[in-house]
């Protein structure tokens, strides 16, 4: 358990920053220039806080009241930087055992081999960092910090110089590093996708301070932190999980405590637990139980509060099925003529193209 | 070759060679200095080392001999605890070429410092090495070619060197007198234009051949980057 309490005050703001990460991926999420790199950059001893404590278990990094400061090289912690920041004058294969070599046999936790098979860059062992592509570059990055056996990953927004399309490669990586090693990350972004996909828990920074924390599927629900999630991506977080498979229409059915939902079939395990985003933009209401039409998903929901937004819009904030909070962003003329109010029996529909697969993610280990 | 050119010719590699050995590690320590540290009376180190290229030799072998000559406050106390005189001595001829040679070796090396990306070094202290192995795996292979450059321009300029070494260490046949002053020597001599043209023609081989030398090393160095 890293444990994160600490201040120090920047030329531009001041960081205040306390959370708590245990085990899995806990992301800290924030618009740019919030602080989040400058936070890990503390967690990784390469800025000094003006007071405070940082700690993993009973393993003290920093406390300004006892004067313990351990340099970075001591601290432990792999570190996967924004750039992939290799070593240009040795080979893929020299910048794994880099860090590899400095630590003593017995507190190795993971071979060169399995960091090879893991991350499948045994092709590239022999070659020059400038002979690689960004995504592999990346991943060679993330086995050089994993080849100190850390005690905590942190990653830096390791996917945002990569090209879009490449992502993807890279993605799939990282959850293994989750599911596979079971090691604890601190996941700097601004991506909501990656977020929901990769995140255990989520830490919210707004100018250099965490707003909230605590797990995705809450701090995702929470309306009064739209301004700083983003509007465009503004939804309801749901766990689901895989109840059939249908072959003939290539559709699989989930249950969550919404609903059923149907999507596009996924090639997943009955019973296997999944994270569905419902973004309010693409929820639209109906009095009554809607009729022939070929949205797929809908669900049943008591109005529970109408929340006024400038412009056009409103979002209608509705407990469905087993009381699970979603969002519909509706305009103020519907509201009115369909006199919605907080106690309005209202039926939910939502398109199933509509569920974005990128934000369908496994949801972690059981959290201890 | 004369008996005389090839005393000339290996006293100047001699001196030249010595002298570059003498300013690699203070030359270095300067270069990193000057490059990634801020210090109260660093412009006036700066300065200092740029000395040699901004004032007539002369003027530095007329301060050596100030400082180290027998009754300077530097040489009297070498020539008391050692027995030491560099005046009129090879290694005096080397020091000489040393001095002027510096803020060549500096310039090239400092700017090679400043261009090597920090945020490498601070991964590699993520990865857990301490400053110094950072600085012998990561700083300094990286700097390899400024370290090449500044070596052959402070072993080019010690060559070379003709002003400071007349002054400090004088004109000595088989001690102090490298190939610019033999040069020299020939054309104060009536018919002596002959030999100077030979030993011009001398220099200029050594100059060349120092050069290739280390375009080699250099090529060969960059190849193993590229591979």
């Amino acid at each position: 358990m890293l444990r994160v309490d600490f201040r120090r005050a920047l030329p531009d703001f001041a960081l205040d920053i306390r959370f708590e990460a245990g085990s899995g991926i806990t992301a800290l999420l924030g618009r740019s220039g919030a602080g989040k790199t400058q936070t890990i950059n503390h967690l990784a001893g390469l800025l000094r806080p003006d007071s405070g404590r940082i700690a993993i278990d009973e393993r003290v990094l920093f406390d300004s009241a006892r004067g313990i400061d351990v340099a970075p090289e001591k601290r432990r912690l792999g570190y996967v930087f924004q750039e992939d920041r290799l070593f240009p004058h040795m080979t893929v294969a020299g910048n794994l055992k880099y860090g590899l070599g400095l630590v003593p046999a017995a507190a190795r936790r993971i071979s060169l081999d399995e960091v090879i098979g893991l991350l499948g860059i045994e092709a590239l062992l022999e070659r020059r960092p400038r002979r690689l592509s960004g995504g592999e570059r990346q991943r060679v990055a993330i086995g050089r910090a994993l080849l100190t056996s850390p005690d905590l990953l942190l990653m830096d927004e390791p996917l945002a110089n990569i090209d879009p399309p490449r992502r993807a490669e890279i993605l799939p990586f990282i959850e293994r590093l989750r599911d596979q090693l079971g090691i604890a990350i601190v996941y700097v972004s601004h991506n909501m996708a990656e977020i929901i996909r990769l995140a255990d828990d989520v830490a919210l920074i707004d100018r250099g301070r965490i707003v909230t924390h605590g797990p995705v599927e809450d701090v995702m629900s929470r309306l009064d932190l739209r301004p700083l999630i983003g509007r465009h991506d503004a939804g309801a977080v749901l766990v689901a999980r895989v109840a059939e498979h249908d072959p003939v229409d290539r559709l699989t059915r989930l249950t969550s405590a919404a609903g059923e939902l149907f999507v596009p079939r996924m090639d997943l395990a009955i019973g296997a637990e999944i994270r569905v985003r419902l973004r309010s933009r693409d929820i639209s209401l109906s009095l009554e139980e809607p009729g022939a039409n070929s949205i797929l998903n809908r669900f049943r929901g008591r109005v529970v509060a109408i929340h006024d937004e400038e412009g056009a819009q409103g979002d209608v904030e509705i407990l469905a099925g087993d009381g699970a909070r979603i969002w519909a962003r509706v305009t103020h003329r519907s509201i009115r003529t369909l006199a919605l109010a907080p106690g309005t029996e209202v039926w939910a529909m939502i398109k199933s193209v509509a569920i974005d697969r990128r934000s369908l993610g496994r949801a972690g280990p059981a959290r201890d | 070759m004369t008996p005389l050119e090839i005393e000339a010719l290996s006293l100047s590699l001699k001196v030249a060679l010595w002298s570059v050995l003498g300013v690699l590690l203070p030359g270095t320590a300067l270069a990193w200095l000057l490059a990634r540290r801020n210090f109260p009376g660093k412009a006036v180190l700066d300065a200092l080392v740029h000395l040699p290229l901004v004032v007539p030799p002369v003027v530095v072998g007329y301060l050596l001999l100030v400082l180290l000559g027998r009754r300077g406050p530097l040489g009297a106390a070498l020539y008391d605890l050692f027995g030491v005189t560099l005046v009129f001595s090879w290694q005096g001829a080397a020091i000489a070429a040393g001095v002027m040679a510096l803020p060549l070796y500096v310039r090239a090396v400092r700017l090679s410092f400043e261009s090597v990306d920090e945020r490498l070094e601070t991964a590699a202290r993520t990865l857990g090495a301490g400053r110094l192995r950072v600085f012998a795996t990561v700083t300094l292979p990286l700097i390899v070619p400024g370290l090449l450059t500044g070596v052959v321009l402070a072993f080019a300029r010690a060559l070379g060197e003709f002003g400071a070494t007349i002054t400090f260490v004088s004109n000595i046949p088989g001690q102090t007198r490298t190939l610019p002053l033999a040069i020299y020597s020939a054309l104060q001599s009536p018919d002596g234009e002959a030999a100077a043209l030979r030993l011009t023609i001398l220099s200029v081989i050594l100059a060349f051949a120092a050069i290739a030398a280390s375009e080699l090393i250099a090529r060969r160095y960059g190849r193993a980057l590229e591979s």
